[in-house]
């Protein structure tokens, strides 16, 4: 009982953990059910038909592959949009400066609804085809202010001396920037990044009302809720989440292998 | 998250120094001008043309007009006020489930994980990985009425304690306020746990051993010391789960019945199905209202103004 009051935190902490995961764990042991019917939710027998053949369902490869490819553009539109706003705003003393940081905190702090049916009202009047790159434009109008906040903070905290040092050594301001500022900022840039493309690729609201007919990933499987669900996206699913965990794994000893040579 | 957003103190301005020339003090507008631009055109101006599509009449053959038709507005709310009032209950109960479950979580990688502080942290953001779709229509499955979690609660009797109260009907958790609730919790329980976890980190482990050293037991160095200081962290979390969760249209639609729809599913069917532009548009613009007004009165309350 005492040992029990003592790590209460503990237990409850992991309880929590246990509440985020199981869904991860419920799509991995249902991407290898051979389902009865159109849905995928009651679990039948083992089988690893969607596993050796993932794109087996029509449009859900393409649609993945969109997704990919508007993550992709999206991530680098915000990121250097993002990156030169948070060096404007993190380096210079300017008069706008309190209104350009309001608008950029305005797309965190606004519901997603509101965002993407406002866009899509203006699409619409201006007589702009929903697809492609109305989808775009989207992804990267609300992933750059999570740019920004990220780029800027990482700017932020940089000693100042050590750019003031670098130009007593008599660094070119070129020089200074690319040997010592951007180095420093990079992190926050790749974080900005990472949360872009994560962002972009995972979202459905605002795709969903810019979209028009074109299908992304998320858009696929909001219809196969609808339609059954094919077990393929508990394919993906869980690779994602793999492919996710390897690549956190990989930077974490690449970070570790740094500190320590 | 916001915190960030504040800016330094302005250094005191030293006389003998010279303005720099123009050519210079233009820098930061150049670097500002094609992102803000991109957000004044996408974000912006979309929502002052948002607030004149609300004052439009007319119809999808005719086109739609300015006619300062007011009157959308108070019948937009006329007829959808449940769905508002059951979208600020929901968030805010969900809000509330997040910070009791997401504070012992945040607490735990702060303080007690040692070196499995990585670990748990790549546990708790890795997740969100698998695309939230598919994680919230797994949800279908754990819920599901012959599932075990169902039986479980079944055979405690707690489902019938929870049906009385309205949250579930009859042995059925699915398609009830109750799962909507609980995958409200879980998509916006991690937006609640990293700003817990940043704050907490930054306490200074000495404040409880002098709480200790004060006699205070675990409780109240707790309730005197840790959570005061995580102020911040609270605040930054419970607006990141609100807001969003407000405006969510997925769980109620995925986990929820006809009966539990939300306001954001009012929004996408009169935008998308209905095709009634004014309607959807006043909808959001009294969406946005309320949110604002609640944020800005939950900052007043809660004290720390400086945060936004």
């Amino acid at each position: 009982m005492r040992w029990l009051r003592r790590n209460a935190v503990v237990i409850a902490g992991l309880l929590t953990l246990a509440y985020l995961i199981l869904p991860n764990v419920i799509v991995l042991v249902f991407s290898f059910n051979k389902p009865n019917g159109r849905f995928n939710y009651e679990w039948q027998r083992f089988s690893t038909d969607a596993w050796t053949d993932p794109c087996g369902v029509a449009d859900l490869c393409g649609s993945l592959g969109l997704s990919l490819q508007i993550a992709l553009w999206a991530t680098i539109g915000a990121t250097v949009l993002g990156t030169l706003i948070a060096f404007a705003l993190a380096r210079y003393r300017f008069r706008a400066r309190s209104s350009v940081n309001t608008l950029i905190f305005l797309p965190m702090a606004m519901p997603e609804v509101v965002m993407a049916a406002s866009l899509a009202t203006l699409f619409l009047n201006m007589g702009i085809q929903f697809g492609f790159w109305t989808i775009l434009i989207a992804h990267i109008m609300f992933c750059l202010s999570f740019v920004v906040t990220a780029v800027k903070a990482r700017v932020m905290s940089m000693d100042p001396r050590l750019e003031q040092a670098a130009q007593d050594l008599y660094a070119s301001p070129t020089q200074t920037f690319l040997k010592v500022t951007l180095p420093i900022a990079a992190p926050g840039i790749a974080a900005g990044a990472l949360l872009s493309f994560a962002l972009s690729f995972d979202d459905f609201i605002i795709t969903n009302f810019n979209a028009g007919s074109t299908v992304t990933f998320p858009m696929f499987v909001w219809g196969s809720a609808q339609r059954g669900t094919p077990v393929q996206i508990n394919v993906i699913g869980t690779a994602m989440f793999l492919i996710a965990v390897l690549c956190v794994l990989a930077g974490q000893l690449f970070t570790g292998r740094r500190k320590r040579s | 998250m916001s915190a960030a957003t504040q800016a330094p103190p302005e250094p005191a301005p030293a006389l003998e120094v010279r303005k720099p020339p123009v050519r210079k003090r233009l820098v930061p507008y150049w670097l500002l001008l094609p992102g803000i631009l991109w957000l004044l055109v996408f974000f912006a101006a979309p929502l002052v043309y948002q607030a004149s599509t609300s004052l439009q009449t007319g119809s999808l053959e005719e086109g739609f007009k300015v006619t300062w038709h007011v009157a959308t507005y108070w019948d937009a709310l006329g007829e959808y006020w449940p769905q508002f009032v059951r979208s600020v209950l929901f968030a805010a109960v969900a809000t509330l489930l997040c910070l009791v479950l997401g504070y012992p979580l945040a607490y735990l990688i702060a303080f007690k994980a040692g070196r499995w502080r990585n670990v748990v942290m790549i546990l708790v953001i890795a997740p969100f990985f698998t695309s939230f779709l598919i994680r919230t229509l797994a949800w279908k499955t754990i819920l599901a009425d012959s599932g075990p979690v169902v039986s479980v609660l079944n055979s405690l009797h707690i489902l019938d304690v929870t049906s009385a109260i309205g949250l579930t009907e009859g042995t059925r958790v699915l398609a009830t306020p109750l799962a909507v609730v609980c995958g409200l919790t879980y998509n916006f329980l991690p937006f609640m746990i990293l700003p817990l976890y940043t704050c907490l980190e930054r306490i200074d482990p000495r404040l409880h051993e002098a709480a200790g050293d004060l006699y205070a037991k675990p409780v109240t160095t707790f309730r005197k010391v840790t959570f005061p200081l995580s102020m911040p962290g609270v605040v930054a979390g419970t607006l990141l789960t609100f807001i969003p969760a407000a405006g969510d249209y997925i769980n109620a639609e995925l986990l929820g019945s006809t009966d539990q729809k939300m306001i954001g599913n009012v929004i996408q069917s009169q935008f998308l199905r209905v095709l009634d532009y004014p309607t959807a548009a006043a909808l959001s613009f009294i969406l946005m209202a309320a949110i604002l007004a609640m944020v800005t009165l939950y900052i007043r309350k809660s004290g720390t103004e400086d945060l936004v």
